[in-house]
C-alpha cells in the first residue's frame, strides 16, 4: 500500500480513538466541572460578538439577493420566507461553525500543541491525569452546549438583519417581513438546523485537539498544527453539511414527483 | 546510601523503542538499585529523553520490559500506571509546568490530582510551602511561569516533583541551557534531595561535570553547602555509577574510575569536556 495511504488511514483511526476515549471519558470520573465551565465562557461568550456580526450581515445581504430575484416574479413579499428558511436549516449552522472553527479549533490547536511540544502533556500523565479526559473532554462538551445556542443567536440575528434591510431599504412591510418568516418554519427545519451545530460542534472540538495534540517539532509544529485544524474543521463542515441536508431532504424529494 | 542486596527500583530487560521504524533505544538492559544515583551520558539525540520517558510508562516499549519497584509495567493500562507513577518524581527536560497555572498551584498539583497520594485537603498548602522553601523560591507562590526565569522555572519545577516525596526521582537534562552559576545551584538541589531524601536518582545529561558533581559531593546540612567527600569505599562515588548512550546503544556502564579509565574516543569526549 502506498506510503500517503497507511498514513490517511492511521489518521483515521487516531482521530477514531481520539473521539471514543473522548466520550467514553464523559461517564468517567473525574469530571473537570470547573475546566467545562471556562471552556462554555471561551467558546461561546468569547464568540458571541463574531456570531453576531456574521449572522446580522449574512441576514441582510440574503434579503438584499433575494428581494432582488423575487421581485421579477412580483413576489418581493416573500423575502421573508426564503431567508429564514436558508438561514435555519443552512446558512446559521454552517457560518456559525466556521466561526467558531477558526476562533476555536485554532485555539485549541494552538494550546495544546504547544503544551505537547513543551511536554506539559507528558507531565499531566506523569502526574495522575489522563490528558483527553482533562483537556479534551471538556473541550467537547463546552462546544456541543454552546454552539447550538450561538446557531439560535445567529438565526434570530440573521433574522432581524433581514428585517432591517427588508424594512430600510426594500421596501417591504415589517410586519410582512415577520409573518412569512415565521410561518415558514417547519419542525423539519428546526430539527436539521439544530441536529446540524451538535454535529458540528464534535468536528470543531475534535479536531482542533486532536491536531494540537499530535504537535511535533516545537514552534513550527504548534503553527502546523494550526492550520491544519482549520483547514480540517472548515473542510469537514462544508462536507457534513451536505450529507446532513442530503439526508434532511431525501423524504421529501423522493414524495414529490 | 544503598544496602547490600537492596531492593530493585527500576529495571531494563532487552528494551527496545523506535519512532517510524527509526530506533531511538536498541536492545537496552540495566539495573538501578535502591539509594544508587545513576548518570546517564550522551549526546543529543542519542535517546536519553526517551529512556526515562520509557522508565516512567509514558513511552511503550516495541519489545523488551521495563520494571518499576518489582512490577511489570511493560503492559499496564494507563489507570494502573498512574499508581506506580506516583512513586516517581520526573524533571521535564524545561521544566514542562503547565502555564495557565500558577506555582502554589503547579506545586499542588501532585498533591491534588494522584490519587494514590491522597494528600488532605488542609495539608496541601503546607507541603508545597516546604518543597518550594526546600528549592529557596518561597515567594513565588501566586506568579506564574512566565513570570519566572529560566533557572526559577527549573527550580519550582524540582519542587514540583519532589513535593509527594517520591522515593525514585528522574532528571531530564537538569541543567540544559543554564548559565554555569544557575547550573550549579540546580546541581546542588539533586544532590540535596538525595542526601535528605534519600532517593534513587536517575540524571540524564551531556555535561561531565553534573556527574562528578553527584559522585564526589555530599550535601552539608550544617552550612547547606556541598562538601567534597573523599573516597573512602563508603561515600557517594560507591553508588554512583554511570551510563553512557551512543545512538539509542548502551556503550559504557561502571564507575566513575572506569569511566576515567576507558579509552573510547566517544566516551573520553565527555570526561574531556567536562575537565576544564
Amino acid at each position: 500500500m502506498p506510503g500517503f495511504l497507511v498514513r490517511f488511514l492511521l489518521t483515521i483511526q487516531d482521530f477514531y480513538l481520539l473521539t471514543g476515549r473522548a466520550i467514553r471519558n464523559i461517564f468517567r470520573k473525574p469530571h473537570y466541572t470547573d475546566d467545562i465551565i471556562l471552556q462554555m465562557d471561551s467558546i461561546g461568550v468569547g464568540s458571541l460578538l463574531i456570531v453576531v456580526l456574521t449572522g446580522f450581515f449574512s441576514g441582510a445581504v440574503m434579503t438584499l439577493q433575494l428581494a432582488r430575484a423575487l421581485a421579477r416574479w412580483g413576489q418581493k413579499g416573500q423575502v421573508g420566507t426564503a431567508v429564514s428558511i436558508t438561514l435555519v436549516r443552512e446558512l446559521g449552522p454552517a457560518l456559525t461553525a466556521l466561526m467558531v472553527a477558526g476562533r476555536n479549533s485554532s485555539g485549541m490547536a494552538s494550546e495544546l500543541g504547544s503544551m505537547k511540544v513543551t511536554e506539559q502533556i507528558d507531565a499531566m500523565r506523569a502526574l495522575g491525569t489522563d490528558p483527553i479526559q482533562k483537556l479534551v473532554t471538556p473541550r467537547l462538551i463546552a462546544t456541543c452546549v454552546v454552539l447550538p445556542l450561538l446557531t439560535i443567536i445567529a438565526d434570530f440575528v440573521g433574522m432581524f438583519g433581514g428585517y432591517v434591510v427588508a424594512v430600510l431599504l426594500v421596501d417591504v412591510q415589517g410586519r410582512l417581513y415577520w409573518s412569512t418568516a415565521w410561518q415558514a418554519l417547519e419542525w423539519n427545519d428546526l430539527t436539521q438546523g439544530l441536529l446540524k451545530p451538535f454535529v458540528f460542534a464534535f468536528v470543531v472540538a475534535l479536531v482542533g485537539c486532536y491536531y494540537g495534540l499530535r504537535a511535533t517539532g516545537g514552534t513550527q509544529g504548534v503553527g502546523r498544527a494550526t492550520t491544519q485544524a482549520v483547514v480540517m474543521a472548515s473542510v469537514l463542515i462544508f462536507v457534513l453539511t451536505f450529507f446532513l441536508t442530503r439526508i434532511f431532504t431525501s423524504g421529501l424529494l423522493a414524495s414529490t414527483p | 546510601m544503598p544496602a547490600d542486596g537492596a531492593k530493585s527500583i527500576l529495571k531494563f530487560e532487552h528494551v527496545s523503542v523506535s519512532f517510524d521504524g527509526v530506533p531511538a533505544l536498541e536492545d537496552l538492559s540495566f539495573e538501578v538499585r535502591q539509594g544508587e544515583a545513576r548518570i546517564i551520558l550522551g549526546a543529543a539525540g542519542s535517546g536519553k529523553t526517551v529512556l526515562l520517558k520509557t522508565a516512567l510508562g509514558l513511552q511503550r516499549p516495541d519489545s523488551g520490559s521495563v520494571h518499576l519497584f518489582g512490577q511489570n509495567i511493560t503492559r499496564m493500562t494507563e489507570r494502573q500506571l498512574f499508581e506506580i507513577r506516583s512513586k516517581i518524581g520526573m524533571l521535564f527536560q524545561e521544566g514542562a509546568l503547565f502555564d495557565s497555572l500558577t506555582i502554589a498551584e503547579n506545586v499542588a498539583y501532585p498533591l491534588l490530582n494522584q490519587e494514590a497520594i491522597k494528600c488532605p485537603l488542609n495539608e496541601v498548602q503546607h507541603r508545597v510551602k516546604e518543597a518550594l522553601h526546600f528549592v529557596e523560591l518561597d515567594q513565588t507562590l501566586a506568579r506564574f511561569p512566565s513570570e519566572l526565569s529560566g533557572g526559577m522555572r527549573r527550580r519550582a519545577a524540582i519542587a514540583r516533583a519532589v513535593v509527594t516525596g517520591p522515593p525514585l526521582l528522574l532528571y531530564d537534562s537538569p541543567t540544559a541551557g543554564l548559565d554555569p552559576i544557575t547550573a550549579h545551584t540546580i546541581m546542588a538541589l539533586i544532590v540535596k534531595e538525595r542526601d535528605v531524601a534519600n532517593t534513587t536518582t536517575l540524571i540524564v545529561t551531556h555535561r561531565y561535570q553534573d556527574g562528578n558533581l553527584v559522585a564526589n559531593f555530599r550535601y552539608n546540612p550544617d552550612n547547606a553547602q556541598l562538601v567534597p567527600v573523599h573516597d573512602n569505599g563508603h561515600g557517594p562515588q560507591s553508588w554512583t555509577r554511570f551510563m553512557v548512550l551512543r545512538d539509542g546503544k548502551l556503550v559504557f556502564e561502571g564507575t566513575q574510575a572506569e569511566l576515567e579509565a576507558s579509552r573510547d574516543p566517544y566516551i573520553s569526549k565527555f570526561r574531556k569536556q567536562g575537565g576544564g
